[in-house]
């Protein structure tokens, strides 16, 4: 039986990575990933993990070697955060481009300058366009599913993608939670064995990483292109195979609360928790109030979240990245360009929230929904809003 | 001595191994001495083999894509790791065969790459994979500067060298730093073999190839690689210049065995390092006075690697 | 020519862009890029290879006489061989001459 414990979630997550079964980690540590890390370098120093674990000099080296081991054939974990994500960024792009099924959480954390450890989706964001598939985990029973997904998905044949599993530095990952952690029979059931269609094998040699000349680059990115496209519906059956499995059900985009909703709030992350508890608060008060979380960010389920959002008049779209110079947040510009010319679309209005740790809380949403409610009426002069920012 | 090299009887110049691991076709340029180190690399490595290409010149001129050049698995991922893509290659190894996922049999794991990609932008991936101690080979083809680029300055590049980079002029004699010496960085790293070899010496380089392949963990073998284009030297020359960079002492050939130093081929009566200096057309605008003191620095390096020898 | 081969569709590329065929750059002739071509004098020919192991692009092979002959398909005319010949045996000839 699967056992439901009290436990961390990083701790939790290197303890999914053990019942998948995985083969190769190689990692290096930054804060707030440590944990997930540390324990999975006790595991296989115990034994209870048969794995190599290579503590690498870099986190570029992390991922590199990472394209080594999956393309030699071994499941392949790692980790990172923040400015060791942004180190291995050159590599991201390379092992998708390769199509070498690496599975990564990323413990979201703020970008330098000036240095902060604290939570906020810029690391993430800087990497939108790297080609791996993304989730997003709320709370610590998310996080160790979706990495168990994500091992499934990527590994598919028919997918075959790297995937990054998004998890909030400290605010998730270095909370403790009751956890169900599955059984290892289960997992065997869900996730068979790694077995790629192309791999180094001197018995049958292929070329891996050739040169692109200019007649055929833009063929290889638009296999890439159509690749993560069509990944969509594996992600979702692998959903719905989690839910025959294991009993719990994921969607691209879940919804709460939005029956009847003319306000819709949109959040990624562990802040829909409080986006959650301010929803219900608004709703006590009698506020046409709902929620929309996206948990898959790439691909970008267009058509499903116009669909989770119809009725909706008016969306409030936290971003919790700050683009300077830009017209919006990242997730505001998919949004707008998602309900681009839609009859009936919602009107959308874009709050950036929760830079480098600071707390969104349940006033902060109630904020939003009425500056998006009045915004409705009157429409602003910028098309994004920094929230809860002091001026002097 | 390592007990895995003491059976080794090396290779014969009668007896080459009939295998290429790199076809024809390759879009190597002509006279390219790179190529044809790696051609030798892959001879003496044979057919169990998982090679690790850095970006650069080799990666480029085998694997125009629909096309390879390689008859053996090949990855290439970028520019400076192609070290810790091949410890990931080894670390898989390593793990599947535990776990009966592959046969026991043996494939040895090469990482290749150029000065640059050796000694500047990946040192640090490599530093990293020897000091974890995995069981690779690391091939470096030294030409001396960046050619896939457009010959730029290299920290390998040598003291005088005109490149693109390091041009002379009324205020540069061109690269006014000396040659980087990567193979004792290598050795500082207590890896149990080190090598230097050169092309012109082919079965001495296929020899410390495959006795690099041989020794349980990291090993390194340092190639001087001739570049025609890169140097302004005739094609024709190539190996010519690979032997003479050894005959003048510009290039020593040893091997470093366990920390034990190892002249592989002595040179007694020297040429005077003119002779290799001239015909290359990044040479060309050297005075007598430049000439006179890469000489007498030449001698000074010489001489620590002999006392080295003598020390170990 | 090799841009030809690499008009590919987006849909029939290969996967991750792997190269599925090993040694397949023998399908471009190199030899085109020549313009001096080996000639081999059997008189003086001691059969040592030097020819062969010196070759970057891999065109000698041996014939059943113990002979070396340079495959002109790839040969790019570079000379290593006749300026590594121990008997002077090659000789580069403008591809012109016959």
């Amino acid at each position: 039986m699967a056992k439901r414990v009290g436990i961390e979630v990083s701790i939790a997550i290197a303890e999914a990575v053990k019942l998948a079964q995985a083969e190769v980690v190689a990692a290096y540590p930054i804060t707030p990933q440590t944990h997930i890390v540390e324990h999975l370098s006790e595991l296989v120093a115990d034994g209870e993990l048969d794995a190599e674990f290579i503590p690498v000099e870099s986190e570029h080296a992390a991922l590199s070697t990472c394209c080594g081991s999956v393309a030699a054939g071994a499941r392949t974990y790692t980790a990172t955060s923040s400015q060791g994500l942004m180190l291995m960024s050159e590599v991201l792009y390379v092992a998708s481009g390769m199509r070498l099924p690496i599975v990564m959480t990323v413990a979201n954390r703020a970008l330098s300058a000036p240095i902060s450890i604290w939570n906020d989706h810029q690391d993430i964001m800087t990497q939108r366009d790297c080609g791996w598939i993304q989730t997003f985990a709320e709370n610590g029973q998310e996080a160790v599913d979706l990495t168990l997904h994500a091992f499934r998905v990527a590994e598919d044949r028919k997918v075959s993608l790297p995937m990054i599993v998004n998890i909030d530095g400290f605010t998730l990952s270095h909370v403790i939670e009751p956890i169900e952690l599955p059984d290892q029979a289960d997992v065997d059931r869900y996730l068979p064995p790694f077995k790629p269609k192309y791999k180094l094998d001197p018995k049958k040699p292929i070329s891996m990483g050739p040169v692109g000349i200019p007649e055929v680059y833009t063929e290889a990115r638009m296999a890439h292109d159509q690749a993560i496209k069509n990944a969509k519906r594996w992600i979702i059956k692998a959903w719905d195979e989690f839910e025959e499995v294991f009993g719990r059900r994921y969607n691209p985009v879940e919804e709460y609360r939005t029956e009847d909703a003319e306000i819709v709030l949109v959040t990624m992350g562990s802040i829909s928790e409080t986006a959650m508890t301010a929803v219900d608060k608004m709703r006590d008060e009698g506020k046409k109030v709902g929620l929309l979380k996206i948990r898959l960010w790439r691909p970008f389920p267009g058509p499903e979240f116009r669909k989770a959002a119809k009725g909706a008049k008016v969306l409030a779209v936290v971003d919790r990245t700050l683009a300077p110079g830009a017209s919006s947040g990242p997730v505001g510009e998919e949004l707008r360009t998602v309900f681009y010319k839609v009859p009936g679309a919602p009107k959308i209005f874009n709050f950036i929230a929760g830079l480098g740790g600071r707390d969104v809380t349940v006033e902060r949403f109630e904020e939003m929904v009425d500056k998006a409610a009045s915004y409705a009426k009157k429409r602003p002069k910028e098309l994004y809003e920094v929230i809860g920012v002091r001026e002097k | 001595m390592i007990p895995e090299l003491e059976k080794f009887k090396g290779f014969s110049a009668k007896r080459l191994p009939k295998e290429e691991g790199l076809a024809s076709g390759h879009r190597g340029c002509q006279g390219c001495g790179e190529v044809l180190a790696l051609r030798m690399v892959m001879k003496a490595l044979g057919k169990d083999v998982i090679v690790c290409s850095a970006t650069g010149c080799m990666e480029i001129i085998t694997s125009p894509y629909p096309q390879s050049a390689w008859n053996v698995p090949w990855i290439h991922v970028a520019f400076e790791n192609a070290a810790a893509v091949a410890s990931g290659v080894e670390s898989a190894l390593k793990v599947l065969r535990r776990k009966g996922k592959l046969p026991k049999k043996h494939i040895d794991v090469v990482a290749v790459g150029g000065d640059g990609a050796t000694g500047d932008i990946g040192l640090q991936w490599i530093s990293g994979a020897f000091e974890r101690g995995h069981d690779m080979v690391y091939v470096c083809l030294d030409n001396e500067a960046y050619m896939n680029t457009g010959v730029q300055r290299s920290g390998c590049t040598p003291y005088g060298a005109m490149t693109t980079t390091s041009p002379p002029g009324k205020k540069s004699i061109g690269q006014v730093t000396w040659k980087k010496n990567i193979p004792q960085i290598m050795v500082a790293h207590n890896i149990p073999y080190v090598a230097t070899a050169s092309p012109a010496y082919y079965l001495d380089l296929m020899n410390k190839i495959k006795k690099a392949a041989m020794v349980n963990g990291p090993a390194y073998v340092h190639i001087y690689s001739p570049c025609p284009t890169g140097w302004g030297s005739r094609g024709e020359k190539s190996v010519e210049y690979a032997r003479l960079a050894v005959e003048t002492k510009v290039f020593p050939l040893y091997e470093v065995i366990e920390g034990k130093y190892i002249v592989s081929r002595k040179i007694t009566k020297p040429k005077p390092v003119s002779e290799y200096l001239k015909g290359q057309r990044r040479f060309r605008h050297l005075t007598e006075e430049n000439i006179a003191y890469i000489q007498k620095r030449v001698d000074e390096e010489y001489e620590k690697i002999l006392r080295l020898a003598e020390l170990t | 020519m090799a841009v030809q081969d690499a008009i590919i569709g987006w849909k029939t590329i290969t996967h991750g862009c792997h190269v599925l065929e090993p040694g397949s750059t023998r399908h471009f002739k190199t030899g085109d890029w020549r313009s001096m071509r080996p000639v081999v004098d059997k008189e003086k020919c001691i059969k040592c290879g030097m020819c062969y192991i010196f070759c970057p692009d891999m065109c000698y092979s041996q014939t059943e006489e113990g002979y070396y002959e340079a495959n002109m398909d790839y040969c790019k005319g570079c000379g290593i061989c006749a300026n590594e010949c121990p008997k002077d045996a090659i000789t580069m000839v403008p591809e012109e001459e016959e």
